[in-house]
């Protein structure tokens, strides 16, 4: 494997053509996630300046301290909640959309309207629907004879709060991506499965679930990486609280550095939180793509 | 799936229905109501904000809570006005997200086409470190990143805001996909009339390529249009606020007045909503690209 002078002149053109590109990345991702790691061994003053070596105290620290418990706990719970039922919602509505009408784009571009929406705005529209005595949601909710909770201020509310808003947020992208898998469906196999007697919810078990699993793998993977990162519905709806219920890692990486000035131990859950988001990818392409039908 | 065939599965519009036997009027009718029902719940939150931002305090203190205005009015969005500078919110958003948007056209299109019609020794290895970025989430690098713009001194400036994200793995490997279905024949003939590799990308590549580099604008637009953590950390300034930011602190005004929150959420949303309604093909493609197994 000789480097002769014509590969050396093809990679610095290829090179040069990659260098913007690459000097971003380097200076925005790969040193940053490098300082990261670094940081994560020292203790800092509030400037960020480093101060003293810490060996690997902070990570001693995140495993024996309670609110880290907890902040796992609650990150858990905010991805159970979200992600497979979201999936599911989505995949309910793209059924229903994939259908051969006059005006169905109308319906979907209203279905798939939460696509625009940033998670501020949708945040600021449920906190006043999750409001007790002002919002829609608990009043519907008495219609029906059921009592509403005060949504924000109990603790197992508020992290189901902060889900239904992130199941809302995402549902639209989760209808275009399962539409998009319905319709790489060909006809013929419905056709063939009709007259093998399939129909209804088995139609729908045996034979759509399974075509569009490559689609439901895909969101499996990337809902699960953006619940994981989520910090602005956290931030308007709940800060965190009631007592740390809505506190995950991506909201106590932001209280400790950006609050307490705890840049060194805020970087050691930031290395707990790659590591985790790292972990369940690996994890679901190594056992849950094996369930994946690929045409 | 071809590379190709993908294409075709991902521009074909028209639903693949499900046929059932002799579409009866009834069924039909009975489909048309249910999707209206649906529709309308998935947008409930929505069509409610509009609802509520003509509405005065008064009409939303009320019991039961209201659906529609009992007196329409537009002095919530005149307040909106009043009480924050949210003309200088938009602009700002709109400055940071052009200035991305440019700049990811500019580093993608460059790096997709070194990685789809220049052939050269590392070009395997460079393209899997373009794609790792993919899984480095943004907020385990948020520190050293904001020790970084700090330092530069680029707190409080569109740089700052803009700068981290002027380069873009997603787009890359969205531009690269469609670079690759550039005939080769084109690509030699190119060298054959002595065109240059730099010519030939941008009289030859960006022109045939530019459904791909919609999408990737208006991902790179909405993106940044909808960023939170970001601005909020890395401003300070209420003149440099974008209006994710902006709008969001008046939830944490002293007396929260929900007429003027839900005005300010319409005039911050109607921009991306719009985008959605111009560039729903754009977005659906970008959004199909990984989805569907190649």
């Amino acid at each position: 494997m000789r480097w002769t002078a014509r590969d050396v002149r093809s990679l610095g053109v290829g090179l040069a053509y990659l260098a913007p590109a690459l000097f971003i990345f380097v200076v925005f991702v790969f040193i940053p996630l490098g300082r990261t790691f670094y940081l994560s061994f020292f203790n800092t003053r509030s400037t960020g300046v480093i101060s003293t070596f810490n060996g690997i105290d902070h990570y001693i620290d995140l495993v024996t301290s309670a609110t880290f418990r907890s902040s796992l706990l609650a990150t858990g719970l905010f991805a159970l909640y979200t992600v497979p039922l979201g999936i599911a919602l989505g995949l309910v509505l793209a059924v229903l959309l994939n259908q051969r009408l006059r005006g169905i784009s109308v319906f979907r571009t209203m279905m798939a309207s939460t696509i625009a929406i940033s998670a501020a705005v949708g945040s600021l529209i449920w906190l006043l629907l999750f409001n007790p005595s002002l919002g829609l949601l608990n009043y519907v909710l008495s219609l029906v004879g059921v009592r509403g909770p005060e949504w924000l201020i109990q603790p197992t509310t508020a992290i189901i709060a902060v889900a239904i808003t992130t199941i809302w947020l995402t549902l639209g992208t989760n209808i275009i991506v399962l539409l998009a898998g319905l319709q790489g469906v060909p006809e013929e196999i419905y056709e063939a499965a009709r007259l093998d007697g399939a129909r209804g919810a088995r139609m729908f078990t045996r034979i759509t679930v399974p075509l569009v699993s490559p689609s439901l793998f895909f969101l499996l993977v990337v809902d699960t990486v953006a619940v994981l990162q989520a910090f602005t519905q956290i931030h308007l709806l709940t800060r965190g609280g009631p007592v740390d219920a809505t506190r995950t890692l991506v909201y106590s990486i932001y209280l400790d550095a950006f609050q307490n000035f705890q840049f060194g131990f805020a970087s050691a859950e930031s290395v707990v939180l790659f590591v985790l988001i790292m972990a369940l990818t690996i994890i679901q392409f190594r056992f849950v793509e094996r369930l994946v039908h690929y045409q | 799936m071809s590379a190709s065939g993908r294409a075709a599965a991902i521009g074909r519009t028209e639903a693949v229905a499900v046929q059932r036997r002799g579409p009866l009027p009834i069924r039909k009718a009975g489909s048309y109501l249910l999707l209206t029902v649906v529709s309308v719940l998935v947008a409930f939150p929505l069509l409610l904000a509009l609802s509520y931002s003509f509405m005065t305090e008064f009409d939303i203190a009320t019991f039961p809570p209201p659906v529609l205005p009992a007196h329409p009015s537009l002095d919530n969005y005149e307040k909106v006005l009043a009480t924050i500078p949210i003309g200088r919110y938009l602009l700002n958003s709109f400055i940071v997200s052009t200035a991305v948007v440019i700049g990811q056209l500019i580093t993608a299109s460059l790096a997709a086409y070194a990685f789809s019609f220049l052939v050269f020794r590392g070009r395997q290895v460079l393209f899997f470190l373009f794609l790792s970025t993919l899984m480095i989430p943004w907020e385990a690098t948020i520190i050293p990143n904001y020790m970084t713009i700090r330092s530069l001194g680029w707190l409080d400036t569109y740089q700052g805001l803009a700068v981290p994200f002027l380069a873009t793995a997603f787009g890359t490997f969205l531009l690269r996909q469609a670079f690759m279905q550039i005939p080769r024949e084109l690509w030699d003939a190119a060298r054959i009339d002595g065109s240059t590799t730099f010519r030939f990308l941008r009289e030859v590549v960006i022109p045939l390529s530019r459904p791909a580099l919609g999408t990737v604008a208006i991902y790179g637009f909405l993106s940044t249009y909808n960023q939170y953590f970001w601005p909020l950390l890395i401003t300070n300034e209420t003149l440099m606020r974008t209006t994710q930011v902006g709008i969001a602190q008046l939830r944490f005004e002293e007396s929260l007045r929900w007429g003027l929150v839900m005005a300010g959420v319409i005039m911050v949303a109607v921009p991306t909503l719009a985008l959605l309604v111009l560039g729903q093909r754009q977005l659906i493609r970008g959004l199909t690209a990984g989805a569907v197994k190649g």
